[in-house]
């Protein structure tokens, strides 16, 4: 690893990300950017994900695991040494139904990054990033020795 | 009544969820299982693999346990015979107080309001120790009540 390097590059972030996490594998969920505590990450439509099988809309459940996940991956980018994190809390406003067939999106941003918590919010949507399907805020909290370097 | 309405009719005449967990696709990946203890409904999310989502320590997916949350709050409420419907998710807060390790867990549902149009359910899951759960959930519900 290079040491001048202090944060995980975007490549880097992502790759670590895909290929440690062994839900995120079989769910298949796939980072598209993640850098500077940005993160955008995909989830593509699957049938056994289905939570309505009226409709075929995904479980919502499955749209908290990847709220959940690019938030993790926002923070983790965030962050200038790289540490463990856990997820303190995460709260999801259900804005309108998912449509059923169709691949499902959610970008998020860790705004505040303080000495021990981390604060992020984040949006899933489908074809239309202005009209998201859900809103969320969570926090999260770093676990490393070093905890406490707050970024400016 | 819709085809699923009367799904949720007959398991509750039978007091038998089973069919209607496994009648969702999601729920058959997860592997969630009903079962009634003491004349409570409990939710069961076996150990999988497949499930985990940090594989240092090891911990299940906070994702899968919050989805596995918001669902037992969902058929608690059908459970009851507080709706027939599924109830639409407006909002859901959860707790994260304890990683949960990669064995089985469990989860149960208590409705703190029910109204004529929403209802919320509290949430709690956890895996060897009732007392000292893994997440707990809040969730806020639109509902279409049973008697109509």
């Amino acid at each position: 690893m290079a040491d001048r390097v202090s944060k995980p590059s975007d490549s880097l972030a992502r790759r670590a990300f895909a290929g440690a996490i062994p839900h995120n594998l079989d769910l298949g969920i796939e980072p598209l950017e993640a850098q500077d505590g940005h993160a955008l990450a995909k989830l593509a439509y699957d049938a056994r994900l289905v939570g309505d099988p009226e409709t075929g809309v995904i479980h919502g459940g499955v749209v908290t695991t990847l709220i959940d996940t690019v938030c993790g991956l926002a923070v983790m980018t965030a962050l200038d040494t790289p540490q463990p994190i856990v997820t303190l809390d995460l709260r999801i406003d259900y804005l309108k139904p998912a449509k059923p067939k169709e691949d499902l999106l959610a970008r998020a941003h860790a705004y505040k990054v303080t000495r021990q918590v981390v604060f992020v919010r984040a949006a899933a949507y489908q074809s239309d990033e202005e009209r998201p399907i859900a809103n969320a805020v969570g926090t999260f909290m770093l676990l490393g020795k070093r905890a406490g370097k707050a970024r400016k | 009544m819709t085809a699923f309405a009367e799904l949720v009719a007959e398991a509750r005449s039978r007091n038998d969820f089973s069919g209607l967990v496994d009648a969702i696709p999601y729920h058959r990946y997860l592997g969630i299982k009903l079962i009634e203890l003491d004349g409570e409904m409990i939710a069961t999310l076996p150990s999988n693999e497949k499930l985990i989502g940090n594989p240092m320590l090891p911990a299940i997916h906070g994702g899968v346990i919050g989805a596995f949350l918001e669902t037992t709050a969902i058929f608690h409420l059908l459970s009851a015979g507080q709706t027939l419907h599924v109830p639409k998710t407006i909002t859901i807060t959860i707790d994260y107080r304890r990683s949960a390790g990669p064995v089985d867990t469990f989860a149960k549902g208590i409705t703190t309001k029910l109204g004529s149009r929403v209802a919320i359910v509290r949430a709690e899951a956890w895996q060897d120790d009732p007392a000292r759960p893994v997440a707990t959930a809040n969730v806020n519900f639109l509902i279409e009540p049973a008697g109509r």
